[in-house]
C-alpha cells in the first residue's frame, strides 16, 4: 500500500490519498492521471491493469485499487 | 424523413398513440417494427446493412456467453483438481476463443461502415497520388449508398459486444429485443451512442402512461424544435453564404461566419438531441444525455467531457484505455522510460493513444481529410493545453485569479474561441482553404466592414437579427439557470399551472410562427446525420 500511495502522491503532491474516496467521480484524476498510475503500477508490482477494469469504482480511492491490485495478483 | 418535416411529426404522433393502446407486453416488438418502417422509409437498402449488423453481433455475443458458460462450469466441475496456473491457463485459452470470436464480429462490422463511408475517400487519394506521380491512370468513383445512422448504430453494437467480451454486460439472448437496441429509430437519425446497460431496462420495460413524463418529454421535444428551427435553420443561411463565398466574405465576417457556425452547430445538434431523449421520454424510455452545456466550459478538456458525451466516452472506453494500457504499450512506456527518461517514458502511452483516439474521433465525423485535420487538431491543442497545465496552476496561484468571476469568464471565452476556430474544418471545402481563412481571418479584419448593410446581405433580415438574438439570449438563459441551479423543466413544474401551460404555448407557437419554414428558408436536415 506504501508503494502505491507514493505513485499516487508522486502525481498530485496537494490530494491526501489516505483518505479521498472520490477520486474520480470529485475529478482529482482524469483519464491521463489513470493511465500513468497503470504504467507505474506495472512497474511496481507487474501487474497489467485491464482496460475492463478501469471503472470509478476500483480508482475512487487508494484503498480500492490496492484491494484491485491484490486481486489481480490472486487470479 | 427529416425531424423537422410534417411526416415525421405524424409518424411520431402514431407511433406514441399505438405505444400505449397496445398491450403493454406488445409495446417494444411495437417499438421494433416502428424503427424498422421508419429505417424501411428512409431506404429499404438501409434495412440491409443494419441487420446484417444485428445478426452477425446478435451471433457473437451468444457465442461469447456460451464460451463463458462453458468456461465457469468446467471450473466448477474441475475445482479441486486444477492447480492455479492449469486454472490460469484454461482462462487464458477460453479468453483466446473469445477474442478471435470478438475481433471477428468487428472487423465485420467495422468492414461494412469502412466500405461504405471511406471506400471512395481512399479512391480520390490513390487518384491523387497517381497524378502526383504524373500517372494518367485514374480509378472510378464507386456508387455506394451510405445507411442513415451507420456510424452511431455500428458504434453502438461494438460497444455492446465489447461489453459482452469483457463480462460487463450479459448478451442479449432475443435477436428481436437485440434488433430494436440497435434500431431504435429516435437515436438512429444522430445518436447518442447509448450503452447497452444504460438503454436496455427501460427499453424493453413495460410502461404505463404516465402524465407528467409524456408532458416532460414533450417539454423537451419542443426546446429541440425551438433551437432547431429558431436558431440553427435560420442563422444556417448566413453561414452558408460566408462560407461558400471565401473570396468575398474575408476578415472580420470569416470570424462572423466561424462565431455563428459555431451557435448553429450547437442548437441543431443539441436540438436533434432533446428531439431524441424527448421523443424516448414521452415513452418513458431514458436515453443517455449527450450534453451538459459545452460551451460554459473553462477549457477543451472540460468541453470535451461536456460535448457529445456519448461519443467521448465511448472513445475513452474502447479506444483510449484499451491501448494506452495493453501490455505492449506498457513495454514501449517502460523501454522509452529506460532509453529517454520519465518525462517523456510516462507520456508515450498517453500521447500514443491520445493521438489514435482523435485521429479516429475526425474520420469517424466524415471520409474527408477536413475531419481528420480537425481531429489532430483537437489532439494538439489538448496536448499543449496538459503539458501547459502546470504553468497555468503556477499563474493562478501568483496572481489568486482562479476564484475571480471575470477570470471564469475569460476562460468560457477563450474555449469557445478555441473550439469555434477548430470548427472552421467543417466549414470550407478543404484544408488550405480553412487554414488561409483562419489567417485571413487576422490579416483582413476591418471593422468598418462589419456594417448593417453588410449583414443584410447574408440573406437574413433585420427581424431575423432580432430574432435570433432573443433566441440565443434565452438559450444562454437557459443554460445559465441549468449550470446553476439544475433542471429548467423542473423549475417549470415547481410553478404554477398557468406558467407550465403559458411556456408550452409560447414554445409552440413560437416555432409554429417563427421558425424558419417561410418563404426563402429550407428545412435543414441535421448536421450530425451526415455522420
Amino acid at each position: 500500500m506504501e508503494a502505491l500511495l507514493k505513485i499516487l502522491t508522486n502525481l498530485h503532491p496537494e490530494v491526501d490519498f489516505e483518505t479521498s474516496t472520490d477520486l474520480v467521480d470529485g475529478k482529482i484524476i482524469d483519464s491521463f492521471d489513470i493511465v500513468s498510475i497503470i504504467s507505474e503500477i506495472n512497474d511496481e508490482y507487474d501487474v497489467v491493469i485491464p482496460a475492463e477494469e478501469i471503472v470509478p469504482d476500483n480508482f475512487n480511492s487508494a484503498q480500492a485499487l490496492y484491494e484491485l491490485i491484490v486481486r489481480l495478483e490472486d487470479e | 424523413m427529416l425531424f423537422t418535416s410534417y411526416s415525421f411529426i405524424g409518424f411520431i404522433a402514431v407511433v406514441f398513440l399505438l405505444y400505449y393502446l397496445f398491450p403493454r407486453k406488445c409495446q417494444w416488438p411495437f417499438l421494433l417494427a416502428a424503427s424498422y418502417t421508419f429505417y424501411f422509409i428512409a431506404s429499404p437498402s438501409y434495412l440491409l446493412f443494419i441487420g446484417a449488423t444485428t445478426v452477425s453481433t446478435y451471433m457473437t455475443g451468444r457465442r461469447l456467453d456460451a464460451l463463458k458458460e462453458t468456461q465457469d462450469a468446467y471450473i466448477k466441475a474441475n475445482k479441486g483438481s486444477l492447480s492455479r496456473e492449469e486454472k490460469k491457463a484454461y482462462k487464458a485459452s477460453m479468453k483466446a476463443k473469445q477474442w478471435k470470436w470478438l475481433l471477428g464480429c468487428l472487423l465485420f462490422n467495422l468492414g461494412i461502415l469502412a466500405v461504405l463511408k471511406y471506400t471512395n475517400f481512399v479512391i480520390a487519394n490513390f487518384n491523387g497520388l497517381l497524378q502526383m506521380f504524373g500517372s494518367g491512370g485514374q480509378i472510378s468513383f464507386v456508387d455506394l449508398v451510405l445507411p442513415m445512422g451507420i456510424s452511431f448504430y455500428t458504434f453502438q453494437t461494438m460497444g455492446y459486444i465489447i461489453d459482452v467480451y469483457r463480462g460487463t454486460c450479459r448478451a442479449e439472448k432475443n435477436l428481436f429485443r437485440l434488433a430494436l437496441f440497435v434500431s431504435f429509430f429516435p437515436q438512429l437519425v444522430q445518436g447518442p451512442i447509448s450503452r447497452y446497460s444504460d438503454l436496455a431496462k427501460s427499453l424493453y420495460e413495460r410502461h404505463d402512461f404516465d402524465t407528467r413524463t409524456v408532458a416532460y418529454g414533450l417539454y423537451r421535444i419542443l426546446w429541440g424544435y425551438f433551437k432547431k428551427a429558431m436558431i440553427a435553420d435560420r442563422i444556417l443561411t448566413a453561414v452558408n453564404a460566408i462560407i461558400q463565398n471565401p473570396d468575398t466574405y474575408q476578415g472580420g465576417f470569416v470570424f462572423v461566419g466561424m462565431m455563428f457556425y459555431a451557435f448553429e452547430l450547437y442548437a441543431d445538434f443539441t436540438g436533434g438531441i432533446d428531439i431524441t431523449i424527448g421523443i424516448a421520454e414521452t415513452m418513458g424510455i431514458t436515453v443517455a444525455e449527450n450534453f451538459r452545456r459545452p460551451y460554459l466550459s473553462k477549457n477543451i478538456k472540460e468541453y470535451w467531457n461536456r460535448w457529445h458525451i456519448t461519443m467521448g466516452t465511448w472513445f475513452t472506453d474502447y479506444i483510449f484505455y484499451p491501448i494506452s494500457v495493453c501490455k505492449p504499450m506498457l513495454n514501449v512506456s517502460k523501454a522509452s522510460r529506460a532509453k529517454f527518461g520519465d518525462f517523456i517514458g510516462k507520456r508515450v502511452p498517453v500521447y500514443l493513444s491520445s493521438f489514435a483516439v482523435w485521429f479516429t474521433t475526425g474520420i469517424w465525423h466524415g471520409a474527408s481529410w477536413n475531419f481528420i485535420v480537425w481531429g489532430l487538431m483537437n489532439f494538439v491543442v489538448i496536448m499543449i493545453s496538459q503539458e501547459c497545465e502546470p504553468l497555468y496552476k503556477k499563474f493562478h496561484n501568483r496572481f489568486h485569479v482562479k476564484d475571480k468571476r471575470w477570470y471564469g469568464v475569460f476562460e468560457i471565452l477563450r474555449t469557445i474561441l478555441l473550439m469555434s476556430s477548430l470548427r472552421m474544418f467543417d466549414c470550407y471545402r478543404d484544408v488550405p482553404l480553412t487554414f488561409r481563412m483562419f489567417g485571413n481571418m487576422f490579416t483582413h479584419f476591418r471593422l468598418s466592414e462589419l456594417h448593417t448593410e453588410a449583414f443584410l446581405e447574408l440573406g437574413l433580415t433585420g427581424a431575423d437579427y432580432a430574432l435570433l438574438s432573443v433566441c440565443l439570449l434565452l438559450l444562454f438563459a437557459v443554460s445559465l439557470i441549468e449550470e446553476k441551479k439544475g433542471s429548467v423543466r423542473d423549475l417549470i413544474f415547481a410553478a404554477p399551472e398557468i406558467v407550465r401551460y403559458a411556456v408550452f404555448y409560447v414554445l409552440v407557437l413560437s416555432v409554429i410562427i417563427f421558425g424558419a419554414y417561410g418563404i426563402g428558408f429550407d428545412q435543414s436536415q441535421f448536421i450530425y446525420n451526415q455522420f
